[in-house]
């Protein structure tokens, strides 16, 4: 066997950023911009979205042989996440009877090549949870702190949505959103019958154009597959390609950043050290600031992976915080069946790549026996047949009557199945509740002492399990998700989940919104990073994933990321004309 | 072929039958369509496994490919619309996903095992050489998941629901499946909304109530 080769650069960069999703990329982005020299070093292959090398975008399902079957991704053949829940090599583990799944992409852009652009804004209220009910924390940030970012983001990156002055949902800098679909008007004039808004949902796709390098939206529904128009948001197309056009940006794919070094006098950070996943060569690489975006799980094993006599901790981790109050969104769901939708006339209703309306939280949890929020996201229409297309028909088709008003006996087969799948195609609804848990200390995520990846980097070892907080939240989605069903005058699909389930509260980690395991704090007995996402042992070290973040409020958090990214980048590049740094 | 022959002498002395070999008493049906080619943006070890199971030996012993087929029409014949299963390629995408996803091997190949021993035994054939009457005979016992049915019969429910799922999958994944169930978008467009005569059928409008 080879003996591996420490090679070492002799280039000292302004900053090394590490992961290229929203997070890395947007502070990559921002840096270049600024004239600095940047490393950005990505663990996956090079990915653009426009080039017909990597394009699946009008592709149709029986261009792939199984269909676009999910055998060897996640989302399938035609989705542009290279990764998903285990990836061969890269394993994870879990304390037992503590489950906790993590998704991660491996591509430039990382997660947000495939991600569902839902891109909300928090709102006042989610920076100060703590003080406003008295458990949990606040942020050391408030609303306003923010707002400026959140609206440079706004124009930088572009997001549809509708003004609607709710106080704890704000608005943006909105382009046009997209009209309703058929379902969507049904789902909104039944929902907001019994009580529950439905206003426009606010996904980062161009309706409009905004620059010259980036088109239009052409209603493909395929967002999750990229978008060769770049008329959605990935960071490979939008932040790290332009980045990369600034001539200041060195990107390094396939490099897989095994832990931070640092100097044992200063204390600073002084780069990183890597392994070439395809020579596998160990390579150590020097910058006057260390950026991680690598996302809150990785982010935190890189630092507590970079132990040394100074840090024995690991790095930044004098509190030892890192790693703890790991959360990700709570989620639930329900799908029903629409009778009126049967034997629907047939036009193109592809619309964006997401869903064009979505119920804001709309309720007062002090009325209510769980302490946080969730808002709802809605599916359903005449979609593009995938695998797996009319599977559980048998479930259906005998509560159904048939033409003749008679009712038939489930499952069956021949000519009268085939009339049933074009009858229902494009009745279904389908609706996911994704709401706010409680951080808790005693969720986090470590360093499995046994355990190493197939660079010899030691892996993750989680620890998570969900309270009666986010239980009793998953019940009320579920009565909620019945009683707009019904609204709607549809059928529920399947049996309701009960207690034994926990209502059908998805697994954590499962909902892909993980934030916490680097919390931001003003006391640095307490929190890892400051209010700038800058750690508090070592000042030439910054994290802009959403390990920084407290809580993640009842919103999708990556619009939260680009922001507080930009603002800790904003912040190091005065930081570094006054010296500071 | 190792392989192939000890199934073809299983299946002769499990079912006890006087008459050859299964597979030389029905047409050999047209083999699988050959490689799709790649789709773009594979990951290495995507397009190297592609590669390979594509490449690979048929999963089907051509009988099986026979009571496949007739499965696939019986499940979606041809109608006024459009054509059948296998003219819309289904038993090859059911041969690939055979491969693609190894746990299916089991039921699959067990599960038409099961049919032929049951068909042996009530027509004293397997099922690929049942009359028609008798092939729908059979299906009629198993294609309905809701009802009760004796207790010897149970798997071929199971059997056939999977069988039922592929098919569909299948079917309305293929060009003349999108076809026959009028989706029509995968196109660049410009979407303005639900058409004016389907907001009239549902009584729905973009215009909204004052606030
Ligand atoms: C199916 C799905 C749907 C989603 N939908 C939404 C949504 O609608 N709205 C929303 O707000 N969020 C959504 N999310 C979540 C969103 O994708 C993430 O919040 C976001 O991508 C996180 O950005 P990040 O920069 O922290 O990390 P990532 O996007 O995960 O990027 C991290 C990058 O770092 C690289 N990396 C990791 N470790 C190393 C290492 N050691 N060395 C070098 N590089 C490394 C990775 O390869 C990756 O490219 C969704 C996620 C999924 C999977
Ligand atoms: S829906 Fe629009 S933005 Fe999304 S991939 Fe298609 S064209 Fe691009």
């Amino acid at each position: 066997m080879d003996l591996f080769q420490l090679k070492k650069a002799p280039t000292v960069y302004d900053a090394i950023v590490v992961g290229s999703g929203a997070g890395g990329g947007m502070a990559a982005y921002m840096l270049t911009k600024a004239g600095a020299k940047v490393l950005l070093l990505e663990a996956g292959g090079y990915f653009d979205p426009a080039d017909p090398k990597y394009m699946t975008q009008l592709k149709w399902p029986y261009e792939s042989p199984r269909r676009g079957a999910s055998t060897t991704r996640a989302g399938g053949d035609f989705d542009a996440a290279w990764g998903g829940w285990e990836i061969e090599g890269e394993p994870y583990s879990s304390k037992p009877g503590a489950d906790f799944h993590w998704f991660r992409s491996r591509m430039l852009g990382g997660r947000t090549n495939h991600w569902g652009r839902i891109s909300m804004r928090f709102g006042p209220d989610d920076f100060r949870r703590g003080s406003l009910t008295g458990i949990g924390d606040d942020w050391p940030i408030t609303y306003d702190d923010m707002k400026p970012f959140y609206d440079r983001v706004d124009k930088l990156i572009g997001v549809f949505g509708s003004v609607e002055n709710m106080h704890n949902e704000p608005d943006g800098h909105f382009l046009p959103p997209p009209k309703p679909r058929l379902h969507e008007l049904m789902l909104k004039k039944a929902a907001t019958g019994i009580g529950i808004p439905v206003i426009p949902s606010r996904l980062s796709i161009l309706t409009q154009p905004i620059n010259k390098e980036r088109g239009q939206c052409f209603y493909c529904r395929q967002c999750n597959r990229g978008c060769s128009a770049y008329a959605d948001f990935s960071s490979s197309s939008v932040l790290c390609i332009p980045a990369m056009k600034t001539g200041n940006l060195t990107l390094q794919n396939n490099a897989m950043v095994r832990e931070v070094l640092t100097d044992s006098k200063t204390g600073l950070a002084t780069g990183v050290s890597y392994v070439d996943t395809i020579s596998m060569q160990e390579v150590s690489v020097y910058a006057k600031t260390v950026i991680l975006g690598a996302s809150t799980c990785e982010s935190a094993r890189l630092l507590l992976n970079s132990k040394s006599a100074r840090f024995p901790n690991g790095l930044a981790n004098s509190s030892g915080v890192v790693g703890k109050y790991l959360n990700d969104s709570t989620g639930a769901s329900r799908s029903g069946f629409v009778p009126a939708l049967m034997d629907r006339k047939r036009y193109n209703e592809d619309g964006v790549g997401g869903m064009h309306v979505f119920t804001p939280w709309w309720l007062d949890n002090k009325k209510l026996d769980f302490p946080r929020g969730y808002h709802i996201e809605y599916g359903g229409g005449m979609g593009m047949p995938g695998y797996g297309f009319g599977g559980g028909i048998e479930a259906l088709n005998g509560k159904i009557p048939g033409r003749d008003g008679k009712m038939k006996a489930a499952g069956g087969y021949g000519a009268g199945l085939k009339d049933d799948v074009r009858r229902f195609y494009g009745a279904y609804v389908s609706m996911s509740g994704r709401g706010e848990p409680i951080p808790l200390e005693s969720n986090y995520c470590e360093i499995d002492p046994n355990t190493v990846d197939k660079y010899g980097i030691p892996t993750l070892r989680f620890h998570y399990k969900w309270s009666d907080n986010e239980v009793k939240q998953a019940k009320h989605m579920q009565d909620t998700f019945e009683q707009i069903i019904e609204a709607m005058g549809g059928m529920p699909m399947g049996n309701k989940p009960g207690k034994e389930q926990n209502y059908g509260l998805a697994a954590p980690g499962r909902i892909i919104h993980e934030v916490g395991t680097v919390r931001m704090g003003n006391d640095p007995a307490k929190s890892a990073l400051n209010k700038y996402q800058q750690a508090h042992d070592v000042k030439n070290l910054f994290v802009v994933d959403a390990a920084p973040f407290v809580t993640q409020g009842d919103k999708n958090v990556t619009w939260t990321i680009l922001a507080a990214s930009m603002r800790t980048s904003e912040y190091l590049i005065d930081q570094v004309k006054k010296k500071n740094i | 072929m190792k392989r192939r022959d000890t199934l073809k002498a299983l299946s002769v002395a499990s079912f006890g039958m006087a008459v050859g070999p299964v597979e030389a008493a029905v047409p050999e049906p047209p083999e699988p369509k050959p490689a799709v080619k790649l789709l773009p943006g594979r990951q290495k070890f995507e397009a190297e496994r592609d590669l390979k199971l594509l490449a690979a030996e048929k999963f089907f012993t051509p009988a099986e490919l026979q009571t496949v087929t007739i499965l696939s029409d019986i499940i979606i014949p041809a109608d006024a619309k459009s054509g059948s299963a296998s003219q819309a390629g289904v038993p090859a995408f059911i041969e690939f996903m055979m491969r693609d996803q190894p746990r299916n091997q089991t039921p699959m190949r067990g599960g038409l095992r099961w049919l032929n021993a049951k068909c042996v035994s009530r027509y004293g054939n397997p099922f690929a050489k049942c009359t028609k009457a008798q092939q729908i005979d059979m299906v009629e016992q198993i294609a309905y998941p809701a009802k009760k049915v004796p207790a010897d019969l149970t798997q071929g429910v199971a059997f056939f629901t999977m069988m039922r799922n592929f098919v569909l999958g299948g079917f309305y994944t293929s060009k003349m499946g999108i076809e026959d169930l009028g989706y029509v978008g995968n196109t660049p467009n410009k979407w303005d909304g639900v058409p004016d005569d389907v907001l009239k059928q549902y009584g729905l409008s973009y215009d909204e109530p004052k606030k």
